[in-house]
């Protein structure tokens, strides 16, 4: 198994839709072929447009906010001595978080398909609270499935949902989480793919909905090589992007430009949620191993019993707390292109801490799992060493949960 | 090659000038035994008896089915205990034809082979796996014809025309036609004529193979399939299982009545 140069990521799939041969493709109930055969198609041609791209690139650039910031965390890098913390501050794109990218696009291709409904899924409330804001903006209308465990732990976002017109239907079956919301939300479709597009909040999904959401949130990588280039007048030699892993978006986008750099200039460092430290039960199927199995249409590692039953997952961060993980991970994690390891939630929450004491920095749960490694890191590396974080989501949302573990937000 | 008993089944109820008439139960729905004996009971109006092995994160099956599943997986299910209640059943019935139906996961962790090889050796007719399309299940499906198992090909009406030809093609004796868009048991959306007109478009392409109609089908609507080759019955019996549970009756009896009452409608 090997990773091809230039070829993006996303099309070294082979006909059937799997990266390396065994990750991804379409395990699809014969009534979603057609739609997944025509929604490839549209992609195809849409990325190749260039007024299509051009209408991207606009949205993204005065809608969204490009390029959002990258800075240096002076104090934190201070504080640890060792290798410079820097960050890229993703969570100042429109609506707090970098799932406001793949929204953007899905509701573009919703248009360009002639649907007007366009149902979304989601954990921790990002992807559909950005659904939601993208929806209201394209005029479409919008309904968001989501677990009822996690309508209770990130109400801010849902408050933003609703305020956005989209219809927020809760998911009472299995775990209630993101895993539940995921396959109900495909369900749905199965039932109204005439008339409605679904979006899939990650890079999960059929193989066209991997594809889809990596391009999208690509844009991260393509500012970030740019403001590198002009802060450092060059690609530095030693790089670490870390970033957190749950089904594996913004981690995706935070490294797709880089992908053919060799890994000892510029490693990729992906940090999946261990759960609490005294439970069994995790998020991290890539950092402890799980198995390949089917899950929402892919093959991926995925937590699961010998059986084959997907198994329930623990994490305090919603936005992780999904027990597979995109087969673009499963890929780079087999070609070693990508490294992964896991946080627990005390971990994050220390991280949480050190991090908004030194900067002025409000990152959400999901990255202070990524901030919980350049904690263990930094220390141990030299000076020379740049790792970049990136802050993919704002605490807005946490405020309840961070609040009864902290006794503050 | 001798033919299979789902073959016979459908030529039998031809001869009859009616349709088949399938059920689908899901396998330790509400407990092992319970199943197996619902199973026993309602074969006696079935001609084709469909059991699923249940799956906790199912993409096409409505809630009716998903709740069977979840009590089913609660009593802690195992693929070995599905195979063991065929065993058991087809000990007693040994004509009847019986179709194992499930999502992909399961079988692959179980090993493609081992699961083969495990369905032939208990008895088990026919396979209808509802997240493996055409063409990715080609391979799956020839290995199933190597072990006398029947691989059922699902059509739907987003299948186009062309598709439908090549998938029919690579069918084998059985073929199943999902009436609308939707989950398992969700509301009929379309007049049973208008399923009926889209049901004759799948036979006119192979008028020799034998195609069921199923989702949605219930007490009400199955006297307007009559002209089919077969219809499938699924969430309406789980429905019953649950009602029947949540009012402290046996399922077993309520469920054979309920089978029953089906058969008198489609003579």
């Amino acid at each position: 198994m090997k990773i091809r140069k230039n070829i993006p990521l996303i099309d070294q799939h082979d006909k059937f839709g799997f990266w390396g041969g065994k990750f991804g493709g379409n395990f699809v109930p014969e009534t979603l072929k057609k739609p997944v055969e025509d929604l490839t198609i549209l992609f195809e041609k849409l990325r190749k447009d260039k007024k299509f791209v051009k209408k991207r690139d606009f949205y993204f650039k005065n809608w969204v906010g490009s390029p959002t910031s990258f800075i240096k965390l002076e104090s934190l890098t201070k504080h640890l001595g060792g290798a410079q913390i820097w960050t890229k501050i993703v969570s100042e794109a429109n609506g707090g978080a970098h799932k406001i990218y793949n929204a953007t696009v899905h509701c573009l291709i919703a248009k360009r398909a002639g649907k007007k409904y366009i149902v979304g899924d989601t954990g921790a409330g990002y992807a559909g609270k950005m659904l939601s804001m993208a929806a209201k903006k394209f005029g479409l209308k919008c309904k968001i499935f989501m677990g009822a465990k996690d309508i209770k732990r990130q109400k801010p976002n849902c408050d933003a949902m609703k305020k956005n017109g989209a219809e927020i239907v809760p998911v009472y079956t299995g775990s209630q989480t993101l895993v539940d919301a995921v396959s109900e939300c495909m369900r749905y479709w199965v039932s109204n793919c005439d008339t409605t597009h679904m979006c899939v909040g990650s890079t999960v999904g059929p193989n066209i909905f991997v594809k889809i959401c990596g391009w999208s949130t690509s844009q991260i990588s393509r500012e970030l090589f740019l403001q590198i280039k002009q802060e450092f007048g060059t690609i530095p030699k030693k790089i670490k992007l870390l970033n957190c892993v749950g089904g594996g978006s913004s981690s995706f986008g935070f490294w797709n430009e880089f992908m053919h750099y060799d890994k000892r200039q510029i490693e990729f460092v992906g940090i999946e949620a261990g759960g609490p430290k005294k439970s069994k039960r995790h998020a991290a199927p890539l950092t402890y191993g799980s198995k390949i199995g089917i899950l929402h249409g892919a093959a991926q590692y995925v937590n699961q019993d010998t059986e084959g039953q997907i198994e329930e997952t623990e994490s305090i961060s919603a936005g992780l707390d999904y027990p597979g993980v995109s087969p673009l991970h499963c890929f780079l994690k087999d070609t070693k292109r990508a490294r992964y390891t896991a946080a627990t939630d005390e971990e994050a929450l220390n991280a949480y801490k050190l991090v908004t004491r030194c900067e002025n920095l409000n990152p959400s749960l999901e990255p202070s799992h990524a901030f919980a490694e350049a904690i263990k890191l930094a220390p141990k590396l030299s000076k020379n060493t740049i790792i970049i974080v990136n802050s993919c989501g704002d605490a807005h949302k946490d405020k309840d949960i961070l609040r009864q573990r902290l006794g503050k937000f | 090659m001798t033919i299979s008993p789902i073959s016979l089944a459908f030529r039998s109820c031809k001869k009859e000038k009616r349709p088949a008439l399938l059920t689908y139960t899901v396998a330790g729905d509400n407990t092992k035994r319970k199943s197996l004996e619902i199973l026993n009971s309602i074969s006696n109006h079935a001609d084709i008896v469909e059991l699923g092995f249940p799956h906790n994160t199912p993409i096409a099956d409505g809630g009716q089915i998903q709740t069977s599943a979840y009590r089913a997986i609660q009593k802690g299910i195992a693929m070995k205990d599905v195979f063991q209640i065929v065993h058991k059943f087809k000990k007693s019935k040994k004509s009847k034809p019986l179709i194992l139906m499930g999502y992909y996961n399961m079988i692959y962790q179980y090993g493609e082979n081992n699961f083969l090889k495990k369905c032939k050796k208990v008895g088990v007719n026919g396979l209808i796996v509802v997240d493996l399309p055409w063409p990715e299940n080609k391979t799956f499906a020839n290995k199933c014809k190597k072990n006398s198992v029947i691989f059922v090909q699902l059509l739907s009406p987003t299948t186009s025309k062309k598709r439908m030809k090549r998938i029919i093609n690579d069918s084998h004796d059985m073929i199943y036609y999902i009436s609308m868009l939707g989950t398992t048991g969700s509301k009929l959306k379309l007049s049973p004529r208008e399923i009926l007109k889209n049901y004759n478009k799948v036979k006119k392409i192979d008028k020799n193979k034998n195609c069921v109609l199923g989702f949605g089908i219930t007490n009400k609507s199955i006297g307007s399939f009559k002209n089919s080759d077969g219809v499938v019955v699924g969430s309406e019996i789980c429905k019953e299982i649950t009602r029947s549970l949540t009012n402290r009756q046996n399922p077993v009896t309520n469920v054979s009545k309920m089978v029953e009452k089906l058969k008198i409608k489609i003579l």
